[in-house]
C-alpha cells in the first residue's frame, strides 16, 4: 500500500501587480528563454482596438518599469487564463509561503527550535505549533529530528518561520517522523513534478512494491520500504530518473521491477 | 582550417560540431565578405551507464572574413559537479576552465550585507597557492557579475563562485568569465543581464586579434578583456595591458561586441540544448 504524504501541489506565484498593458508576447509558450530577454512590453497608444489584459507573473520573469524580464533561464510555460512562468531546473531552495518541506532540528533555544531547510537561514518553529501543544505539555522533539512543516512566514527581508499545525489546529499529516528510512536529496524540478496531480512519475512508481514516501518542496525526500534494500532501490529510481525522458524512465523502472528481488 | 585537435569531451553524451564551409580543403584565395555558414552536425549518441544532466555542446566559427572577428573554437558543459548548486566548464581554443557557484547560502554576520547578497569569488591556478594576479582577476569578474546578478532579491546571504584553471593558452580572463556567466545560469540566480568576455590583442603591426592563444598573447603589445552585456551590449568591465591609442581602444570594443554576439546566441542554443530532454 502506497502511502504518500504530502499536500498539494503549490507553485508559489509571486503575485507582482496587475497592471493593465496591451500585451505583445515575442516568445511562443515552451521556447527557452534567457535573463535579460524582453517577455512583453507596453504598445504605443495607437493600437486601441485588442483589450488590456491583466498578466500574472510567476517565478522567472519581473517587472521592470512597463517591461516584464526574464530572470532565470528555463521554458516559459503558460496556464489560462493568464498566468506565465518560467520553468527552470535548480538545486538550492529558497524558502516560500505555504510551501511543506521537510526540515532538520538543529538546535532548541528557549521556546523555539532552529530548524534547518536547506535554504540561506535556519527556519524558527514554536514549540507550541504542534497538535495538542501547550506550555506545559511539550511536544516530544529532540535535536536531528525530520519534521515535515509549512511555511507561515518566508519572504527575503525576515527569517523564515514553521508551522506543524494547519489553520484550524490540527496536524494534517505534519509533525515529526523518521523512524527508520533514507532521506536524500533531489533536485527542486523533480519534486515539483512528484508532486503535481497527474504526475507519471508517481503513478510508475507506485506499481514497484509499497513504501512511504515523504516528499519536501525544498529537495529533500524521504522513503522508508520494508527491507533496506528495497528502500535503496527506490532511492536510486527517484534520483536517477531526474533527467530521462518519459520513455527511458519507464524501461529503467520496468528493468527493475522484473528483476526486482 | 583549424583542425579540431586539442578539444576533448569529458562526457559521453550528445555532441554537435558545427564547421563552417568558406575554406575548403584546396584552400581559396579571396574570401567572401559575406558570411555563408554551411552548418553539417554530427550527431553521436553514446549511451552511458549512469544518467546524469550534464550536457555537452560545442562550436567552431572559423571566419576569415575581414569584417567578422574570429574565435577560436568554443565548447561548455553545465550540471557537471553535482556537490555544487550550479557548474558549468567552458572550453576555448585550448584553455579550460571549471566553475562552480554555491548560494544563496548561509553567510557569517561578518560578512553579511542588509540589503543585498554577498558575492565571493575564489580563482584557483592550476600550480601554487592563488596570488596577486589571481586577486586582480577576481575582482573583475566579482565587479562584473554583482552588476548583472540581482543581489537584492536575496539579502544577508552569501554567494560563491569557484573558478578552477585548467589548462591556460591564453584568453583567460575571458573564459572565467563566460563559465561563470553559465554556471550562475546553471545555478538559477536570478540575472537581469548575461555577460560575455571577449579578449583583443593588438600585435606588434598594429592589427587587432581576437581571442589570441597564449603565444599571441605575449608578443602583442597591447591585450585588453571586455565584459559585454546581452541586453544592449554595452561595456561593463574592461581590463587592459600595455599602450593603445582611443582609436584603437574604440575599435577593439566594436570588434568585441560583434564578437559577442556570438557568444550570446552559442548560450542559447546550449541552453536550449540542456533543456531539449524536458521540453
Amino acid at each position: 500500500m502506497l502511502i504518500i504524504v504530502s499536500t498539494w501541489f503549490v507553485y508559489l506565484f509571486v503575485i507582482l501587480s496587475y497592471f493593465y498593458v496591451i500585451i505583445h508576447v515575442v516568445y511562443k509558450v515552451g521556447d527557452v528563454l534567457l535573463p535579460g530577454d524582453v517577455f512583453s512590453f507596453q504598445m504605443p497608444e495607437s493600437i486601441t482596438d485588442s483589450k488590456p489584459e491583466k498578466v500574472v507573473c510567476g517565478p522567472g520573469l519581473r517587472r521592470n518599469g512597463d517591461e516584464v524580464l526574464v530572470c532565470k533561464s528555463g521554458i516559459l510555460r503558460h496556464k489560462q487564463p493568464n498566468l506565465y512562468w518560467i520553468d527552470s531546473q535548480q538545486r538550492r531552495y529558497v524558502p516560500g509561503k505555504g510551501e511543506s518541506v521537510i526540515g532538520i532540528i538543529t538546535a532548541k533555544s528557549g521556546d523555539i527550535f532552529k530548524v534547518d531547510v536547506g535554504g540561506s537561514e535556519q527556519a524558527s518553529l514554536s514549540y507550541l505549533a504542534f497538535e495538542g501543544a501547550t506550555k506545559r505539555n511539550r511536544p516530544n522533539v529532540q535535536v536531528g529530528d525530520l519534521v515535515y512543516s509549512q511555511f507561515i512566514i518566508a519572504n527575503k527581508d525576515m527569517e523564515p518561520e514553521l508551522v506543524c499545525i494547519d489553520s484550524c489546529g490540527r496536524a494534517n499529516g505534519m509533525g515529526v517522523f523518521g523512524a527508520g528510512g533514507l532521506l536524500f536529496k533531489v533536485s527542486l524540478g523533480l519534486v515539483r513534478r512528484l508532486l503535481a496531480p497527474q504526475s507519471e512519475i508517481a503513478k510508475d512508481l507506485e506499481k514497484m512494491f509499497p513504501f512511504e514516501i515523504v516528499v519536501g518542496m525544498n529537495g529533500r525526500v524521504w522513503v522508508k520500504s520494508k527491507t533496506i534494500q528495497q528502500t535503496l532501490i527506490v532511492a536510486n529510481l527517484l534520483e536517477s530518473c531526474e533527467n530521462m525522458t518519459a520513455q527511458q524512465r519507464q524501461t529503467l523502472f520496468r528493468r527493475v521491477a522484473d528483476g526486482s528481488i | 582550417m583549424k583542425p579540431l585537435s586539442g578539444f576533448r569531451s569529458y562526457c559521453l553524451y550528445l555532441t554537435i560540431s558545427v564547421r563552417s564551409a568558406i575554406q575548403t580543403k584546396e584552400g581559396t584565395g579571396v574570401m567572401p565578405s559575406s558570411l555563408s555558414v554551411q552548418m553539417t552536425t554530427q550527431i553521436s549518441n553514446v549511451k552511458s551507464p549512469r544518467q546524469s544532466s550534464s550536457f555537452l555542446f560545442t562550436s567552431t566559427m572559423d571566419v576569415c572574413a575581414s569584417s567578422s572577428p574570429t574565435l577560436r573554437e568554443f565548447g561548455c558543459e553545465q550540471n557537471l559537479l553535482s556537490r555544487p548548486d550550479g557548474s558549468s566548464s567552458f572550453v576555448q581554443g585550448d584553455t579550460s576552465v571549471l566553475a562552480g557557484v554555491y548560494g544563496p547560502a548561509e553567510v557569517k554576520v561578518s560578512k553579511e550585507i542588509y540589503d543585498r547578497a554577498t558575492l565571493e569569488v575564489v580563482m584557483q591556478p592550476k600550480v601554487g597557492l592563488p596570488g596577486v594576479r589571481e586577486r586582480a582577476r577576481e575582482q573583475c569578474v566579482r565587479e562584473t557579475c554583482e552588476a548583472s546578478l540581482l543581489s537584492t532579491l536575496h539579502p544577508r546571504s552569501s554567494l560563491t563562485l569557484v573558478l578552477q584553471v585548467v589548462h591556460d593558452d591564453g584568453s583567460l580572463l575571458s573564459c572565467f568569465l563566460n563559465s561563470a556567466c553559465m554556471a550562475l545560469m546553471d545555478a538559477g540566480l536570478p540575472m537581469s543581464c548575461l555577460f560575455a568576455g571577449v579578449t583583443c590583442a593588438i600585435d606588434t603591426d598594429g592589427q587587432v586579434i581576437t581571442d589570441p592563444n597564449a603565444a599571441q598573447e605575449k608578443e602583442s603589445r597591447a591585450l585588453m578583456t571586455f565584459a559585454i552585456d546581452s541586453t544592449e551590449r554595452r561595456v561593463m568591465m574592461s581590463s587592459t595591458r600595455g599602450s593603445f591609442t582611443v582609436h584603437e581602444l574604440q575599435q577593439c570594443i566594436a570588434v568585441s561586441q560583434k564578437a559577442s554576439d556570438k557568444i550570446f546566441q552559442f548560450y542559447r542554443d546550449s541552453v536550449r540544448r540542456r533543456y531539449s530532454k524536458t521540453l
